[in-house]
């Protein structure tokens, strides 16, 4: 009898039921310990953050919180708005270079390497294990005006914007190659052969064809280094010696030289509004990317 | 008289082809001439080179030796946009991000066609492959036999001087595979390309094909029309692989005029037609539905043997059996279930009947004549050397 009488159960549960029907049930409460310390420690700091931007610095180091949207008025400083300009600039400019340099090798990888292929990403991730402050001075070794380029080649480029576009690609390349390696591995190859064979150069081909079938994955690439590369601390300060700030000093210097919490944080909380924008475009394309399925 | 371009009798032409995956030959000293206006299969197990010679014929690979000519021309070295051949892919090929109707005006755009030309030669394609009210969607959103007929209009919408098919029903199950046959033979009559078609279905190369070649190791066995090849295949390979094939093997005791006599041993005596020579070691081969079996067991005698029934099976129109011959040969007999009454149903496991078959059935496929003298020849034993071959010819 219960053979029987289970479809008809299913029945009256109705379509809803359908999808989740085979899915095991675990109790909500295992994701509390995970909710608790994003609520203390994510959601806590950025609390933290919002009620000094909102606050007035009232002596040194004194603070009276408030309802004041003073500091984010101040933000609106040409002298800040132009740190702000510069940071997108060469965060974009860094996303370009990263993209450019890094979709050839993921497109060598995953097209032309067989056996080779892992040890390929193996290389690609090994300086990612190294730390990112050890690195950068690494990369200080051979741009200094003592090191390697400048004494073989004669380029000093140390403390120069290039110097900082070179540390952001270097940093954040391995971010961006992978996406994309995993785009093209998925390419199936056929289709460049189907669009030589329908008379398009190779050229045309691959802007036709792969180009656009791992567009989803080079946009996630780049937002994945882009986002980052705004919010950027260390290259700046090491490569540029302090002469092309980010947000990402500009805001450090406010909180432990000028020990001006409130405005730091209005910085802050203006970079992550300028983020989300990107994010947004990032969720946007990632979706497209899972309709396609290419 | 020198011949203008496109005037040439073949479309496409191999002289002496030979490729090599590093030490493996793909294609070994190919000679085919393919005709205008034919539908020619490339037939064959796969790794025998039928794919291979498609992609060189395609561009995507180029020979190692030899000459390939397409419309007459010289076409070594010229890549696949610069051909006037188009491929339908096994897999399709189906840009995945373009609709249906971009997809198939994809060779038009790239040859500089313009919007409104490209889009009604699409259309006019599609409806030919008779897809239609589809031209928006995305591949992705048709099924298997309808984006195989995306893949053929795409190809076609481009005018090839030949057609190239690489194995395109494969994916498909076995009923739609048979519409698309019956599609595939009118579509190449209405439009009156060449269609050169690889498969390893040996059905689908016999029903559509003006000629089959049947490829093997790299060489082309046999290239005939598909009533030639089955009923006269001129290797063991293509008897083999085109349909089922018993093969006896004996010693050429008798040959008057165009007639030979085979020992196969255990008393089993084959009669046929053909050019062998008395001494000489062959390899017969007959077709299970040109054998007839009666049951009870009369005398042996020529091109009839007494055999003990191993196995019966029902194949639907057909009734199968598969018998041991008095030399311990396995073979296999077929009946049509066309008339009311078989034979073969009242026939059981188990059970001695009477294998015959008519003198026209053999068919001669290998023979190797005897590097002894022909005195020894006629001293020679046939059984003891028949017994060795059924022994390892058991299917």
């Amino acid at each position: 009898m219960t053979l029987l009488s289970e479809p008809k159960q299913e029945k009256a549960v109705g379509v809803k039921r359908r999808g989740r029907s085979f899915k095991p049930r675990y109790p909500t409460w295992l994701a509390l310990p995970a909710l608790v310390y994003e609520v203390i420690f994510f959601l806590g700091a950025l609390g933290i953050l919002v009620a000094f931007s909102f606050a007035t610095q009232t002596g040194f180091s004194q603070i009276t919180y408030g309802f004041s949207l003073d500091q984010y008025k101040a933000v609106f400083d040409p002298l800040y708005l132009s740190i702000f300009f510069r940071t997108l600039m060469m965060a974009a400019i860094g996303t370009i270079l990263t993209v450019m340099v890094g979709y050839p090798v993921a497109y060598w990888m995953a097209r032309y390497l067989s056996t080779y292929k892992l040890l390929a990403v193996l290389l690609i991730m090994v300086p990612f294990w190294t730390s990112f402050l050890i690195r950068t001075y690494a990369l200080k070794i051979i741009l200094d005006s003592q090191g390697f380029l400048a004494k073989t080649f004669g380029l000093d480029i140390m403390y120069t914007p290039i110097a900082v576009g070179i540390g952001l690609v270097y940093n954040y390349l391995p971010l961006f190659v992978l996406p994309v390696f995993g785009s093209l591995e998925r390419m199936d190859w056929t289709l460049i052969e189907a669009a030589t064979d329908l008379t398009a150069r190779p050229l045309r081909a691959f802007w036709d064809i792969t180009f656009r079938l791992t567009l989803p994955g080079i946009v996630t690439g780049a937002l994945l280094v882009f986002i980052p590369m705004t919010g950027e601390y260390v290259i700046p300060a090491i490569l540029s010696g302090g002469k092309y700030e980010f947000v990402g000093n500009l805001i450090g210097d406010t909180f432990n030289t000028a020990q001006n919490p409130p405005f730091g944080s209005a910085l802050a909380i203006m970079l992550m509004v300028a983020l989300s924008v990107f994010v947004v475009i990032y969720i946007a394309v990632a979706t497209k990317e899972e309709r396609f399925g290419a | 008289m020198t011949l203008a371009p496109g005037d040439v009798a073949f479309d496409v032409e191999f002289r002496g082809i030979t490729k090599r995956f590093g030490p493996l030959v793909a294609v070994n000293r190919v000679d085919l001439q393919v005709n205008k206006g034919e539908f020619l299969s490339l037939l064959g197990p796969s790794g025998c080179g039928k794919t291979t010679s498609l992609r060189m014929i395609a561009g995507f690979e180029q020979p190692d030796e030899g000459e390939l000519l397409i419309g007459g021309t010289d076409a070594v070295g010229v890549p696949p946009y610069r051909r006037n051949v188009n491929t339908v892919f096994q897999s399709y090929a189906l840009f995945p991000h373009m609709s249906v109707i971009d997809n198939v005006a994809y060779g038009l755009k790239q040859r500089g066609t313009g919007k409104a030309e490209r889009i009604r030669l699409s259309g006019e394609a599609l409806e030919l492959v008779q897809l239609t009210g589809r031209q928006d969607h995305r591949p992705s959103m048709l099924s298997g036999g309808q984006q195989q007929r995306v893949a053929l209009a795409r190809a076609l919408v481009m005018h090839p001087q030949v057609l190239l098919l690489d194995e395109p029903l494969g994916a498909l199950d076995l009923k739609l595979r048979k519409e698309m046959q019956v599609e595939l033979k009118r579509i190449q009559e209405q439009v009156g390309i060449t269609f050169i078609y690889v498969t390893h279905d040996q059905e689908e190369a016999l029903s559509m094909s003006d000629r089959v070649a049947v490829m093997s190791n790299g060489v082309i066995e046999q290239l005939d029309e598909p009533r030639v090849i089955y009923d006269n295949p001129r290797t063991s390979f293509v008897a083999e692989f085109i349909g089922d094939m018993n093969f006896l093997s004996g010693v050429v005791t008798e040959k008057v005029g165009g007639q030979f006599i085979v020992d196969a041993g255990g008393g089993v005596v084959i009669r046929g037609h053909g050019a062998a020579s008395r001494g000489s070691s062959v390899r017969v081969g007959i077709r299970p539905e040109r054998m007839t079996a009666l049951p009870g067991s009369p005398e042996q005698q020529a091109n009839s043997a007494k055999a003990t029934v191993l196995s019966k099976m029902y194949l639907g129109d057909q009734i199968q059996i598969s018998v041991s011959l008095a030399n311990g040969q396995r073979i296999i007999v077929r009946e049509q279930r066309a008339s009311a009454n078989p034979v073969l149903d009242v026939v059981y496991s188990g059970d001695e009947v009477l294998v015959s078959w008519d003198d026209k059935a053999p068919l001669l496929l290998e023979q190797t004549v005897p590097l002894q003298s022909s005195a020894e020849a006629e001293q020679y034993t046939p059984s003891e050397e028949a017994a060795v071959h059924a022994s390892t010819e058991e299917s």
